[in-house]
């Protein structure tokens, strides 16, 4: 034991949870339906994922400059009630951690990975004061093309907001605050709650006939179609925002030429690679016949002999797709069109160059 | 019927032994999407890995629960690998092999005793 237990975990385990350790949570991998199930159910209405793993940390309204400091994105210029991505990067120009930035009227709302949450924290008080962790409130998403028609009838108001918006939304009296964003590739929602009202929200959630919940393996599997990297396998602090393919993260005004240019750790690096290439690149892979690549799996430009050009990062099977998918890092000068295979238990394997996302995303924007 | 400790089946058809693995191990692993099988002819020596099976969240190995020929493997499963988790038991079934000595399958246990040890 020692892991970590969701605030719902009594909730999880009345639904048929199967529970595995993820970064010291104690978190439900599937539910009875079973991961192939969940992922299409999402597809299709609305599935229910508690993230309240993930860290919730608040941060005064006058801290975006020096966020700024940490991250090479654009915090100064987010509008009220607008949310956007972000990276914490390194002097190398490596990725500590993802996150999303939310600014509010009351200060600047992130949510960070559950694996780097205790890191994040000390990065952020080692350079600013008033950085307050959220202990109290849970994180739930509504994934779906169904998620926004049912998340009205309980929180009217949420309709009319665009991908990214962050509202406050008032229920039973408490605080809800609401993004129009997830990690399934589909419209939805992630709502932050008082803990002490999560389970009535969730099973008021879950009352309607259109939501079943969803597990980590099929977020999993759905994260991967839409093409959205995972922190620790397509990121890490040896990979560099611009090898990762999240060069669209970092704008203008941060980049070279722009108006308040670098001043984020690694930014030389990070702003050289962006006008001059990097050595590695991201790329989508699909590979022939039913035998998924999974993350770790060696990639070569020919079917016998040569080097490696790169390795699968993350690696699985789409249900959606109804065929294997991978994300991979490889040599930034391998041709675009070029055949790649990958070598699983001793035997190279064709793959095909994909785009990413896999699948048609369902954003709301 | 007899049960291995890694979760097979194995069925004495004719003088060939079928070879499976049981619901609770399908259920476990989870909807199956891919199935690797030996190759028909190959010699397979106990313990030898000799099937990989690829669900949504993994990959697992089979062992091979005696010595002997594989005679036969499911090519059903190439197209529709959910076999496995539809009919564990039935059509889902993995490779024939043939054994010398089917006494070897003694050893390994009765349905009771399977049932037995996946409730530990």
């Amino acid at each position: 034991m020692g892991e970590t237990l969701l605030p719902l975990a009594d909730l999880h385990a009345e639904l048929g949870a199967k529970f595995v350790p993820f970064a010291g949570w104690s978190m439900p991998v599937q539910y009875t339906a079973g991961v192939m199930a969940e992922h299409l159910w999402c597809r299709e209405k609305a599935g229910l994922f508690d993230v309240s793993h993930m860290g919730q940390v608040m941060l005064p309204a006058d801290a975006d400059a020096t966020l700024e400091g940490l991250v090479p994105v654009d915090v100064i210029g987010l509008p009220q009630g607008r949310q956007r991505y972000g990276l914490f990067t390194n002097e190398a120009g490596g990725i500590l951690d993802d996150l999303m930035i939310a600014r509010r009227a009351d200060g600047l709302y992130l949510v960070v990975n559950a694996a780097c949450a205790e890191a994040d924290i000390a990065h952020l008080k080692a350079h600013l004061s008033g950085v307050e962790p959220l202990t109290d409130r849970a994180l739930l998403a509504l994934q779906g093309p169904m998620a926004g028609e049912v998340l009205a009838t309980i929180l009217p108001g949420t309709e009319t907001m665009r991908f990214m918006d962050h509202a406050v939304m008032i229920w039973e009296g408490a605080d809800l605050w609401v993004s129009r964003s997830g990690y399934t590739g589909e419209d939805g929602f992630e709502i932050s709650i008082p803990v002490a009202i999560v389970e009535p929200f969730a099973r008021a959630l879950l009352a309607d006939e259109r939501v079943a919940p969803i597990g980590l393996g099929a977020r999993d599997s759905l994260r991967l179609e839409a093409g959205l990297p995972l922190y620790g396998q397509d990121l890490s602090p040896e990979i560099t925002p611009v090898e990762a393919g999240l060069t669209w993260a970092i704008q203008k005004v941060r980049r070279r030429g722009g108006a308040r240019e670098g001043g984020f750790p690694g930014a030389d690096k990070i702003l050289h690679q962006i006008e001059d290439g990097a050595p590695r690149k991201r790329i989508g892979l699909m590979p022939e016949g039913r035998a998924p690549m999974r993350g770790g799996t060696a990639l070569y430009a020919t079917e016998t002999g040569g080097l490696t050009v790169g390795e699968v990062t993350s690696g699985g099977f789409g249900p959606s797709l109804g065929a294997p998918m991978a994300i991979a890092l490889v040599d930034a000068d391998l041709p675009d069109d070029a055949m790649i295979w990958g070598e699983v238990r001793g035997k190279r394997l064709p793959a095909r160059q994909a785009a990413t996302p896999f699948v048609a995303p369902g954003y709301k924007r | 019927m007899k049960y291995t400790e890694e979760h097979e089946w194995l069925r004495v058809e004719d003088d060939v032994v079928v070879v499976g693995i049981t619901e609770h191990a399908a259920t476990q692993l989870g909807d199956i999407v891919f199935v690797e099988l030996p190759e028909e002819g190959a010699e397979v020596a106990k313990d030898d890995e000799i099937v990989v099976i690829e669900s949504v969240k993994a990959a697992s190995d089979i062992l091979a629960p005696l010595d002997g020929e594989i005679v036969e493997v499911n090519g059903a499963l190439a197209d529709n690998p959910g076999l496995v988790n539809e009919d564990p038991t039935g059509d889902g079934w993995f490779f024939k092999m043939k054994v010398e000595d089917l006494s070897a399958l003694d050893d390994y246990m009765d349905e009771a005793e399977y049932k037995d040890f996946i409730s530990d």
